[in-house]
């Protein structure tokens, strides 16, 4: 008991030292400047360095970060062999990055030509395979095609080479390596429901797996839930994600984002004792936050209810979370549940709140808090009720009694209306069956 | 052939007892083409009979007296006439022959409207209506026709009585449709929009074969009434609904839908605006002035709404978040409301702070216990009836040859397994 008491009493400093102590207690918010591009893109490698490039590209109002995007994706694709995005880059550079940054026609060609040789190339080998009918050849050739069509960006092509592979698999390594495959290019194209189906089924294979492809596959599948707006799962499965990950699966999310991914995502959904014991006690995912202290720090404000601090935080976060290609489109709604929750949290233990001080804690005016409130409670999340005048908000306890009662009268009145309504309608059905009984006669 | 005196001296002498009316009916049923031609003497005739006696007789001298169209003078003398008869015969003598009183009824009822008194006819009326009916949970012919005159003639308590009772009994779906028709203008007209809605409710999911004009007005005003009453509209009709209402209802009444769709959006002007531009139609349907109630039930929705939210608020806040152009304005409506028992509050005139209170009912007075009791006592009788039905239809000869064909002629478990047993 006294251990709780303190724990509230401590609570309730907190509460109260929120407004005025934040000044006092600056950290440095390394994620409120600018976003580094090239740091950011050293996270990643391969196809989504390059989308990821040109997703920030299309989504920030800054012309110079625009420019320094666009100019590692052309960069990166010039490494690779992917034309139709290069043709797509320097559209969209439009000469504005000097001669160097130009259509350059001669590489373009090139490597269609050296394309076109290799599709030959491997045309030839795959039917030779399969007249041979060596099932371990053939696997190899349609997962080669798939490579291929990957390189050049012919991601539907490549996502059917990989699963044709399916056919010729003899290991359950062959099975997870198409799988491990399908994901990817699935996840590139967008389409999340193959990422569930493909991590499903790997995760069904009979051998054990090694940890770092079931951490991948957390990871896949944490992806396909976010983007199907199911937060609770997604942060589940992220919370899962084992440190083994490191940087290995870079080519699709790297560590950083599972760090930020899950917390946002538990922040979101999970009540109080959950994130305790899935999120702060955790020593898997307490790796992981390790990498983005913010977002460490904002999930314990969000705990020890220093809602000011923690709501500061996300804000600073929100302008490079809007430019992450997964979480573009989630950012507003998890706010939403994330400011929602907190304000729920701050008043659940209180019989009155001066809207003063939330308001303070909450960093908003009180006409502004009193508009969430009302939101909220008009939707039944909290039960209160707000004294205007005074600026007090009153929790409401409903009395079951009359309740009860009230809904009594309530159903003997329905029932009453409907068995009437019933009987008269069996009546006039009977009437219409004697009409028709005595036409006949 | 009898003369018009001879019938006279009969039904003198035959009205008194049972069996003698029985034999003076046959008599009458024959004379019925002689008293038609000699309709124009008849009137005289009236006068050596008593209404309340002789009642078969005069009713078969008096109904061929109105055939034929009639001038207002004629209606004039016959009115009286017509409306002493009805108050004082006899209801056993009258019943026997209940299709003449029926029509005598109606035209007595064409020509009150003719002289444009409807109010001459809902007394006279009413004592026909109990008259005719064999019982209270019947519904007659006669029905619709009073309430529509106590419509024309504003008399709405008076239709009331009628409408109270609970009717099972139906002859004419026409009748049915109509009278719950007419009953829920008449509630709406007493602003009593629970019981209006349900008597509307009845006409648009009775059972039709077709979709009939009835139906289609009453659901216009179904529309209107549970926007009133509830606050919010439900596109979709129950399942036992018939499937010509489930397809064409809607399609007749467009407007109304989107009226609904626009109140659901919870914005007042809006509302407004979508009511100005198509008044026209609403006012053709006769429906204008339940679409203004429509307009102010919103604001009472949305201060209702408050009340759940706020504990005190001020009359600016309330004009402002309910979209009222001034505080005055919303502390009229704030008034009204507590005066009708809707919200529960407190004006504080001073600071022009409104203190919202929670309902007082405790339900612990003793009306209160009366009032559940009664309720208890009305749903066993319900249920007593529905049983009675349930076992009436089970033993019904139709339903149970109907039943029987549906069902596997040779059902396994229609052979009893245990004479078997003793065969052996």
């Amino acid at each position: 008991m006294d251990a709780e008491d303190e724990h509230s009493n401590s609570m309730m400093e907190e509460i109260y030292s929120n407004g005025g102590e934040e000044s006092t207690r600056s950290r440095p918010i390394i994620s409120g400047e600018q976003l580094d591009v090239e740091a950011y893109a050293s996270l990643y490698q391969g196809r989504t360095k390059i989308t990821r490039l040109m997703f920030i590209a299309d989504h920030c109002d800054n012309a110079s970060m625009q420019m320094e995007a666009l100019r590692m994706a052309y960069d990166e694709i010039k490494k690779g062999e992917n034309t139709q995005l290069f043709r797509e880059v320097v559209k969209k550079i439009d000469g504005r990055l000097g001669p160097n940054y130009t259509m350059d026609e001669g590489w373009c060609d090139s490597v269609d030509r050296r394309a076109e040789q290799r599709k030959e190339k491997l045309e030839n080998e795959l039917n030779a395979y399969r007249t041979n009918l060596i099932k371990e050849s053939i696997r190899m050739g349609y997962n080669d095609f798939g490579d291929f069509y990957y390189a050049h960006g012919a991601l539907g092509d490549a996502f059917k080479s990989y699963v044709r592979t399916r056919d010729y698999c003899t290991t359950s390594k062959h099975i997870i390596h198409m799988c491990m495959s399908a994901i990817l290019v699935s996840i590139e194209m967008g389409q999340f429901t193959h990422v569930t189906s493909y991590v499903s089924k790997a995760e069904q294979t009979p051998e054990a797996l090694e940890p770092v492809t079931i951490a991948k596959l957390r990871c896949a599948a944490g992806l396909a839930h976010l983007e199907s707006k199911k937060y609770k799962l997604a942060a589940r499965k992220f919370l899962e994600v084992a440190p083994d990950l490191g940087n290995s699966y870079n080519e699709v999310i790297a560590a950083q984002d599972v760090a930020t991914y899950g917390g946002l995502c538990a922040l979101a959904s999970f009540d109080r004792a959950e994130l305790k014991s899935k999120v702060i006690d955790n020593v898997n995912f307490r790796n992981f936050l390790e990498l983005v202290p913010e977002v460490r720090e904002l999930i314990n404000d969000f705990y020890s209810s220093r809602y000011a601090s923690c709501l500061d935080y996300l804000g600073n976060l929100k302008a490079n979370l809007l430019l992450d290609i997964h979480l573009h489109d989630h950012v507003e709604t998890l706010y939403d549940q994330i400011r929602n929750k907190a304000l729920i949290q701050y008043t659940h233990p209180f019989v009155s709140v001066d809207l003063h001080m939330m308001a303070n804690a909450f960093k908003t005016t009180v006409a502004g808090l009193e508009k969430e409130l009302e939101a909220l409670i008009t939707d039944n999340q909290i039960q209160a009720r707000i004294d205007s005048h005074n600026k007090i908000l009153y929790a409401r306890h409903a009395d079951q009694r009359n309740a009860t009662f009230q809904r009594v009268l309530q159903t003997g009145k329905e029932f009453d209306q409907d068995v009437r309504a019933m009987l008269l309608r069996a009546n006039l059905l009977k009437h219409e069956y004697n009409l028709r009984a005595s036409r006949k006669l | 052939m009898q003369s018009v005196e001879n019938l006279v001296t009969q039904i003198q002498g035959l009205s008194s007892i049972a069996a003698d009316v029985a034999a003076l009916h046959n008599h009458l049923k024959a004379a019925e083409d002689m008293l038609r031609s000699e309709s124009t003497r008849l009137l005289s005739f009236l006068e050596q009979l008593d209404p309340s006696k002789h009642s078969l007789g005069y009713l078969y001298f008096l109904e061929p007296c109105m055939y034929g169209s009639i001038t207002k003078e004629q209606a004039n003398t016959l009115v009286p006439v017509i409306a002493r008869f009805l108050t004082s015969c006899a209801a056993e003598q009258i019943r026997l022959a209940s299709e003449k009183f029926i029509t005598l009824c109606k035209r007595f009822k064409d020509q009150v409207m003719l002289l444009e008194a409807p109010i001459r006819g809902v007394g006279p009326m009413l004592t026909a209506v109990r008259k005719i009916q064999p019982s209270t949970e019947h519904l007659t012919t006669l029905h619709p026709e009073f309430l529509q005159l106590c419509l024309s003639a504003k008399c709405y308590k008076t239709g009331l009585s009628v409408l109270e009772d609970d009717i099972y009994e139906i002859n004419q779906p026409r009748d049915f449709f109509l009278y719950c028709y007419y009953g829920g203008m008449i509630f709406i007209g007493q602003k009593r929009f629970r019981k209006a809605l349900e008597l509307l409710h009845n006409v648009v999911t009775a059972p039709m074969s077709t979709i009939n004009a009835i139906a289609v007005e009453a659901y216009k005003k179904y529309i209107l009434v549970s926007l009133i009453h509830h606050g919010q509209f439900s596109i979709s009709l129950p399942k036992y609904t018939s499937s010509a209402a489930q397809r064409n209802l809607k399609n007749f009444c467009q407007p109304y839908i989107e009226l609904a769709n626009t109140y659901n959006n919870g914005k007042v002007a809006e509302l407004e605006t979508y009511i100005r531009s198509n008044r026209e139609k609403f006012e053709s349907d006769n429906n204008l002035g339940l679409v203004k109630q429509v307009v102010s039930s919103m604001y009472k929705r949305n201060i209702q709404r408050l009340t759940q939210t706020y504990l005190t608020l001020s009359l600016q806040d309330i004009a402002s978040t309910v979209q009222l152009n001034s505080p005055k304005e919303a502390e009229m409506h704030v008034l009204q409301m507590i005066q009708d028992g809707e919200i529960f509050a407190t004006i504080n005139q001073k600071d022009g702070m409104v203190r919202f209170l929670e309902d007082p009912e405790q339900y612990k007075t003793c009306e209160m216990i009366e009032h559940i009791d009664s309720s208890i006592q009305r749903i066993m009788a319900l249920s007593k009836k529905l049983t009675a039905m349930d076992e009436l239809m089970s033993c019904d000869p139709l339903y149970l040859a109907k039943a029987g064909r549906e069902r596997q002629r040779f059902d396994f478990d229609d052979f009893d397994p245990v004479p078997q047993k003793f065969t052996i």
